[in-house]
């Protein structure tokens, strides 16, 4: 029983010390247990991290995978889409410089030619030049023949007075008034008088001043354009005796204004055609259309065959010679009658 | 004896009828006589010696009935009241030659006053018996009768028609053909009455074959007969295309351009007025003037005349510029534009004004080469000034306008723009401003020589409503610029730097 007692003393510390150390031993299992949980915990976590390590890495490369796929995909798309847009960027490039070219063709030949049309206003301008120096030659020409037109016509009134004045001409006698003693040389008229025809100034003087405009005198509007009427004869002049003409007629044939036609009053073959008139009225007239001709049947010895009018049973009739005749017995030369063959007969016709 | 006094009675009364006629007549060659004539009753003394037994009588009274219906139209009405021309129309056809001179002028001075005179005479049947007369040997019986003709076809197209009716043409053309120059004169201008009507009877004109004539004549030396020839040919090409190119293909060009250098002035007012009609229908007609020197030939045609007679040839190079821009530019290198401009100071007439404006818009209204050739001779501030002056007629001021605002739509010749700046209307500078901002964003000398000159300066000082055209042009020049220089030329802004030096609070050290 000592063991007891002792082991009872020693039970509260026993106890005590059961206790203490339980408790310290708890305390230590709590570190401990604490630690290991510790240890534990950080050991799964590692491992639970690695596993998500594996996991991630494992998915990275699921996902690495697919989306290189995909991106591949993509990329082959785009690839795509990159050449055809330079296949197409080429062809329009190789299109525009087709059309360029075809265009710029195009216009220059069928449309618009830039150098064609420099030349052609390079043409222009040198036809423009030609006509123009023709134009001006053309009117120096007519300028030319206009002087010369009025020189001649100066000449002609020159000449024409020359010749109107001719009896100033000086003679040896007599210097004329062109030709003063005093003067070196005569005055040109001189030598223009010496030259001159004189002018017979006979003529009636119907010289009209008509000039270049004959339309007057055809428009009916000047005072010369109708015949003038007839001319009453002087009133004290006795009829001449004698075959003349009316002188009013003689005047009115005289003085009768120029008509220049080249078309004649009447037609040209006139003479032919009246003496054809004259022919077909004798024609009409005449009973035998054979022209006498006298002894035409001389020598033919025809017996001569009277007219049945002019002769009767007894011979021929006194038709031509009794019943036409007028007989004054005053003027018979002898009183007897002659006696012509048949002559007195009377006969009916 | 007794029967002598008998007779000297009768011969005293033809005297005294002869005497009276005469002396009519010859009263009624002045013109101051008439008057009193006719207040002395001389018409119904007149017409009982139209009948009269004496040939000599008949032909006098017509003669002295036709000079006083010549002198105006009242006594011609009192011709035709007095039933004086059946009696005419019918003696017609049977006198002499004298006689039907006579009548055809009594005729032809009645039918020239009025339409309704005309159709007085063509009612009574004058056209056919003038016909006949066409016919006679005589040629001034020709020449009366186809003078009458003339002056009754002159009026309008129906009495046209109706002396076209009668068979006159074919006639008309063989009188053509006869040497008298007298005849040649009026038959020519009797055709050329006839057909600028209507085409219809152009037409006829041409189907007798008078182009071929009328173009042979051409050459004749006689300045009247060209006048009445080119007036023909002019009158039968103005119609239509297709007797236009007849009327070239008788082979004119290049003869009518000698027409174009006469002395006589009417010459070439016809010859030009040919030229134009024919230029105006086609291109290809005006290419064909262009390419025989046409245009030169009417440009020194028109430096050498003046006044009515220029007329033509400047509506000529304005047709033939309208066709297309190269035939605008064979113009501009015949030396056009020069005289044309001068034509546009100098003449006192408005409608010859307008219509050289015209022509120069024509001309320079198709690139801006052409406007610039236009712009150099310094037309441009002519036609403003003709366009705003209150002188001009309304006509001018708007063919001003529209030939201004063709040139400048195509304008880059910027020296000439620049005086419009300063005295154009705002619905003008608009387009000037327009025009100016189209050229200077791209050209950097221009840009300069427009500050230097102070255009820039002008351009700032004009008010535009905001958001308008004006506004949006001015801002696209103002972005030529750099800002200082804009600011610079604003207006007010001196007063803007004056103020701020006001305002300026030197640093205090």
């Amino acid at each position: 029983m000592a063991t007891l007692a002792r082991l009872q003393a020693r039970s509260t510390f026993l106890a005590h010390q059961y206790y203490f150390r339980n408790s310290a031993v708890d305390v230590f299992r709590k570190k401990e247990y604490d630690a290991a949980v510790k240890i534990q915990s950080w050991f799964r976590g590692c491992r639970i991290r690695a596993y998500l390590r594996y996991l991630h890495r494992v998915a990275t490369v699921i996902q690495k995978c697919w989306r290189g796929y995909l991106g591949r995909q993509h990329y082959q798309l785009i690839v795509k889409l990159e050449f055809c847009t330079m296949k197409m960027n080429l062809y329009n490039a190789m299109a525009v410089r087709i059309q360029k070219r075809w265009r710029g063709y195009r216009i220059r030949k069928y449309c618009f030619n830039y150098f064609y049309l420099k030349e052609y206003l390079k043409a222009v301008s040198e036809t423009n030049d030609a006509i123009r120096e023709a134009l001006e030659e053309f009117a120096e020409m007519k300028e030319r023949e206009e002087k010369k037109a009025d020189l001649e016509r100066e000449e002609k009134k020159r000449d024409y007075q020359a010749r109107k004045m001719h009896y100033l001409l000086s003679t040896k006698q007599i210097p004329g008034i062109y030709n003063s003693p005093f003067r070196k040389d005569p005055d040109p008229w001189e030598l223009r008088l010496q030259k001159a025809k004189p002018l017979i100034s006979q003529r009636p003087k119907v010289k009209q001043k008509r000039g270049v405009n004959i339309s007057n005198r055809l428009a009916c509007t000047s005072a010369r354009s109708l015949p003038q009427s007839e001319i009453l004869p002087p009133i004290d002049r006795k009829q001449c005796q004698g075959p003349f003409r009316d002188i009013t007629e003689v005047l009115e044939q005289r003085y009768k204004p120029l008509e220049p036609t080249l078309w004649m009053a009447e037609p040209i073959n006139e003479l032919k055609m009246a003496r054809e008139e004259l022919r077909k009225q004798e024609w009409m007239r005449n009973i035998n259309d054979n022209m006498f001709l006298p002894f035409s049947s001389y020598h033919k010895n025809k017996k001569y065959i009277p007219l049945m009018h002019s002769s009767s049973k007894y011979g021929p009739n006194s038709y031509g010679s009794q019943h036409f005749r007028d007989e004054n017995p005053k003027k018979w030369i002898c009183d007897k009658l002659l006696e012509w063959s048949g002559m007195w007969n009377t006969s009916e016709i | 004896m007794s029967q002598r006094q008998v007779l000297q009675v009768f011969e005293q009364y033809q005297k005294a009828r002869t005497q009276f006629v005469q002396m009519v007549a010859e009263l009624a060659t002045r013109p101051q006589n008439i008057e009193t004539l006719q207040n002395a009753g001389v018409m119904s003394l007149l017409r009982p010696l139209l009948l009269d037994v004496v040939p000599t009588i008949q032909q006098t009274a017509a003669l002295a009935l036709g000079r006083l219906a010549n002198y105006n139209g009242d006594l011609a009405e009192a011709v035709v009241k007095g039933d004086i021309l059946p009696q005419l129309v019918y003696s017609l056809a049977e006198q002499n030659r004298f006689y039907k001179k006579a009548a055809a002028f009594v005729l032809r001075a009645v039918g020239k006053h009025s339409p309704q005179l005309a159709q007085a005479i063509v009612d009574c049947g004058a056209l056919d018996t003038l016909v006949i007369c066409l016919e006679d040997f005589d040629p001034g019986v020709k020449e009366a009768a186809a003078w009458a003709l003339g002056y009754i076809a002159r009026h309008n197209a129906e009495l046209s028609q109706a002396v076209v009716d009668a068979g006159a043409v074919p006639l008309l053309v063989l009188c053509i053909q006869e040497p008298e120059i007298a005849l040649k004169r009026i038959a020519a201008s009797a055709l050329s009455d006839i057909s600028k009507h209507s085409p219809e009877l152009a037409q006829t004109v041409v189907d007798v074959g008078a182009i071929a004539h009328l173009a042979q004549m051409i050459l004749n030396p006689d300045s009247k007969l060209k006048r009445q020839v080119l007036s023909a040919l002019s009158q039968i090409a103005k119609h239509s295309v297709d007797l236009a190119e007849m009327v070239v293909e008788a082979e004119i060009f290049p003869v009518v351009l000698t027409c174009l250098k006469d002395k006589d002035d009417y010459v070439k007012k016809n010859a030009s007025t040919l030229i134009r009609e024919i230029a105006k229908h086609t291109p290809e007609l005006s290419q064909l003037i262009v390419n025989t020197g046409g245009v030169a030939a009417v440009t020194d045609c028109i430096g050498s005349c003046k006044g009515n007679i220029r007329l033509p040839g400047i509506m000529m190079l304005g047709y033939v510029a309208a066709h297309s821009e190269n035939l605008a530019m064979a113009v501009i290198v015949s030396k056009a534009v020069p005289q044309l401009s001068v034509c546009l100071s100098e003449e006192p007439e408005d409608h010859i004004k307008a219509a050289a404006a015209w022509a120069l818009g024509q001309i320079g209204r198709h690139t801006p080469e052409h406007a610039r050739a236009v712009a150099v001779t310094n037309t441009l501030p002519v036609l403003l000034s003709l366009y705003m002056s209150t002188e001009s007629s309304e006509d001018l001021q708007t063919k001003s306008k529209k030939a201004i605002k063709s040139i400048l739509q195509k304008c880059t010749y910027l020296p000439a723009l620049e005086p419009f700046l300063y005295d154009a209307p705002p619905n003008i500078l608009k387009h000037v401003v327009g025009q100016f901002s189209k050229v200077l964003p791209h050209d950097s000398k221009a840009r300069r020589l427009f500050v230097t000159s102070g255009g820039l300066k002008k351009v700032q000082e004009i008010k535009a409503g905001p958001g308008s055209l004006l506004q949006e042009y001015i801002n696209s020049i103002n972005s030529c610029y750099p800002e200082e220089i804009v600011r610079y030329y604003s207006p007010g802004y001196s007063d803007a730097l004056l103020q701020r030096v006001d305002s300026y609070q030197p640093l205090a050290n």
